[in-house]
């Protein structure tokens, strides 16, 4: 399946939705930063690649695809737990990237300009996660 | 502390839906899925971290980051084969896995950090 851009996703998700991602997504970066504060940047560091909203986002596809599988006359609630395992699978290709992300926050920050260490580190994440996700589509 | 903390709730909370937001408008899911693993956590935070405490202590986080990934790894291939197989209910089984993302975070750590 070719990767395509739909503007439909983002009319189906309410203002709400996106308030509680933005919410979610404040909590868990402020907690990240209060658990490195008490404990040290050891393990607050972990927590930088905590699956901050993942749950939010992945029941967000399974309402939003059952609602439009049903509309279409299909098996809504089936299909919606499809696409959300689809999800959580890309996201598990994601993380192959994040790994890579903080392999050079590590092996960057103390030798380059913190700009530099983040987009480079930024554009390692995304390759590295594309081309797991090409590899496997492929296989 | 209460300004860096609603800075980060603040910078945090943009970064992420942002992140979600592009993941929204992309197709296949599994394609979609891979804006869920965004290290929007991280950039929220690494150039306060950096300025705040320095370059070493940010080195530091990125080491642990990479543990942190891997139980992200292991969390979202458990979310997906539950859901795949056995169709299980999604909220649930994606926030209860949390626990499991905690539960390899630690193991990692006592394994490779600690």
């Amino acid at each position: 399946m070719n990767i395509s851009v739909s503007l439909s996703g983002l009319a189906q998700t309410k203002p709400l939705e996106f308030a509680l991602r933005f919410v979610f997504g404040g909590i868990v970066t402020a907690l990240a930063g209060l658990i490195a504060t008490k404990f040290g940047p050891v393990i607050g560091g972990m927590f930088l690649a905590f699956p901050s909203i993942f749950p939010a986002t992945a029941t967000l596809i399974e309402k939003h695809e059952a609602k439009k599988k049903k509309q279409e006359g299909m098996q809504g609630r089936y299909l919606a737990k499809c696409a959300a395992g689809a999800d959580a699978a890309g996201a598990a290709m994601g993380t192959i990237g994040l790994l890579a992300f903080g392999m050079l926050v590590w092996q960057l920050s103390e030798s380059v300009a913190p700009w530099i260490m983040l987009t480079t580190a930024t554009i390692a994440w995304l390759a590295v996660a594309l081309t797991v996700w090409i590899i496997r589509k492929k296989l | 502390m209460l300004t860096d903390l609603l800075l980060r709730f603040l910078i945090g909370g943009f970064v992420v839906s942002l992140f979600a937001l592009i993941g929204d408008l992309f197709k296949p899911k599994s394609f979609a899925g891979l804006f869920s693993a965004a290290p929007s956590v991280a950039l929220a935070t690494l150039g306060l971290t950096i300025a705040k405490h320095g370059a070493a202590y940010v080195a530091t986080e990125g080491r642990s980051m990479m543990v942190g990934a891997v139980a992200f790894f292991a969390y979202s291939q458990l979310v997906a084969f539950l859901i795949l197989r056995y169709k299980s209910n999604v909220i649930t089984v994606s926030s209860g896995g949390l626990v499991f993302w905690l539960f390899c975070a630690f193991a990692f750590y006592a394994i490779a950090l600690k």
